[in-house]
């Protein structure tokens, strides 16, 4: 439906990149339900969950987190609310590394990424491997601050951005894909922002 | 469970209302509207006639209880949809919106216990459809109302903030000007700071929940202060309105 008087003024976003309905920004909005949760890094540790929950498969400090190998990348992300992002640099563990220093292959198909401040959200594993998940916590070139998920966020590029949990603790497996925090308020169970996957149905 | 995507809809613009020299409130007739909870917003999609498409998020600021619902839109100057809904838009025309949506920063008369809103500028509009919806239903919950503006003239639904709080039925609303006051003004003139929140809000030992909506950098600050007062900060709702999300 054409709506009257309203004429492009922007440049029309490269289609190759930005993917339907998006709008590319300079800014860095911030969006999330609650404060801030702030954790001293002597108390942060992440944890990978066997899909029991209780079980811990593995476990590592700060300090062990950031001697495991790490990797650089450089990609667009997409936010629901419709605002993109070209070219941010992060760096980060990729999934890959992590299971690899576990010592473990994905135990179940899916995880739910927990966080300081009660967040959750459900990924399938095939999300995260091949590169395409990373543990972050460098954001173009300095520590990620706080309100952008700090001092590790998870990075899930290829979907959309509330999938790339803030303040993660860790994964815990799941045999079947259970909704996380904003999937269970209305928000599609996978997200991926090429097919729109906005909200439930979509 | 496959669930039905939500439907956009062509929504009717029925009235537009000045609120402020740079807020305009868009009443719309959506059909099949199946009806919201205070707090929740719609997206908005607009298409020009060369195809090209932009989409925001706007906050439903008309109660439950009202026929339709109201949109209400702070024009930013070189912004692009807000300065066409603000500027172009006229009774008459029609919108696509799809909703409601965001099922977390709402709030209904069904919760008991005092409650404690905190705006920044626009970020006012769904803590007005709370506000509106507890007036609808009678609710006499002790709720206070902190807003942050610039100037004055930023003020939104100061006339009807003001006859609500009158009523004295445990509504209070408090103003605070950031840039310039006029000579007369009554209010508060400075930013929010904890003195603020300790002095006008219910205390953590009230257990208020408090929503806070506005631009990210007034949402960061009035969270954390909430929380170093010693709220609980799963009883502290937040809505960022990107953009404008400072540096990074
Ligand atoms: C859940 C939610 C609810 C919201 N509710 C409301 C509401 O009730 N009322 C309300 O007014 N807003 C609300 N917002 C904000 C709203 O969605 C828009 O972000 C806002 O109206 C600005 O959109 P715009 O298209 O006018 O500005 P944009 O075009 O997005 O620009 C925003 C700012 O960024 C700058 N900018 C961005 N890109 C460019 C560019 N290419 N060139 C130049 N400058 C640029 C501009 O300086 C401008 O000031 C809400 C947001 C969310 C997420």
């Amino acid at each position: 439906m054409i709506t009257r008087g309203f004429r492009n003024k922007r440049q029309r976003p490269d289609p190759s990149r930005v993917p339907p309905g998006q709008y590319v920004t300079s800014d860095f909005p911030v969006l999330s339900a609650g404060p801030t949760p702030r954790t001293s890094l002597d108390d942060w540790s992440f944890a990978l969950r066997d899909v029991d929950g209780d079980g811990e498969l593995a476990t590592w400090g700060w300090k062990e987190f950031l001697a495991l190998p790490s990797t650089p990348i450089a990609v667009d992300i997409h936010c629901v609310t419709s605002w993109s992002k070209l070219d941010t640099r992060w760096r980060g563990v990729t999934i890959d590394a992590l299971l690899e220093a576990a010592g473990l292959d994905p135990p179940a198909p899916y995880v739910t990424a927990f966080c300081d401040g009660g967040y959750t959200t459900n990924l399938a594993v095939e999300d995260l491997l091949d590169g395409r998940g990373m543990v972050a916590y460098e954001f173009d070139g300095a520590p990620i601050e706080p309100e952008h998920g700090g001092p590790a966020r998870l990075l899930v590029p290829h979907l959309y951005f509330w999938k790339s949990a803030k303040w993660v603790r860790g994964l815990q497996f799941m045999e079947e894909d259970e909704p996380g925090f904003w999937e269970t308020h209305g928000y599609h169970l996978r997200g991926d922002p090429w097919k729109e996957e906005r909200y439930a149905g979509d | 469970m496959p669930t039905a995507p939500i439907a956009w809809r062509s929504a009717e613009v029925r009235e537009i209302v000045v609120e402020t020299p740079r807020a305009k409130t868009i009443r719309l007739e959506v059909p099949g509207w199946p009806g919201h909870l205070p707090g929740q917003h719609v997206d908005v999609r607009l298409t020009a006639e060369d195809g090209y498409q932009a989409q925001r998020s706007y906050s439903i600021s008309s109660p439950p209880e009202e026929d339709g619902i109201a949109l209400t839109v702070e024009r930013l100057d070189d912004g692009e949809v807000s300065t066409f809904l603000t500027d172009e838009l006229r009774a008459g025309d029609r919108l696509e919106l799809r909703g409601p949506l965001g099922g977390y920063f709402t709030w209904t008369a069904a919760r008991r216990g005092p409650l404690a809103l905190v705006a920044g500028g626009s970020g006012i509009v769904p803590l007005m459809a709370m506000i509106r919806h507890r007036a609808a239903r009678g609710s006499h919950v002790p709720t206070h109302v902190l807003c942050s503006w610039r100037t004055a003239d930023d003020v939104i639904y100061r006339d009807e903030l003001a006859r609500l709080a009158a009523q004295a039925d445990g509504l209070e609303v408090t103003h605070t000007l950031t840039r310039r006051a006029p000579v007369d003004w009554r209010g508060l003139t400075r930013r929010i700071d904890r003195e603020m929140l300790s002095e006008r809000l219910p205390g953590p030992d009230a257990r208020p929940l408090s929503y806070v909506c506005g631009p990210t950098a007034m949402v960061e600050s009035v969270a954390t202060l909430l929380v170093s007062l010693g709220h609980a900060p799963d009883r502290i709702r937040t809505e960022r309105f990107g953009p404008t999300g400072g540096a990074r």
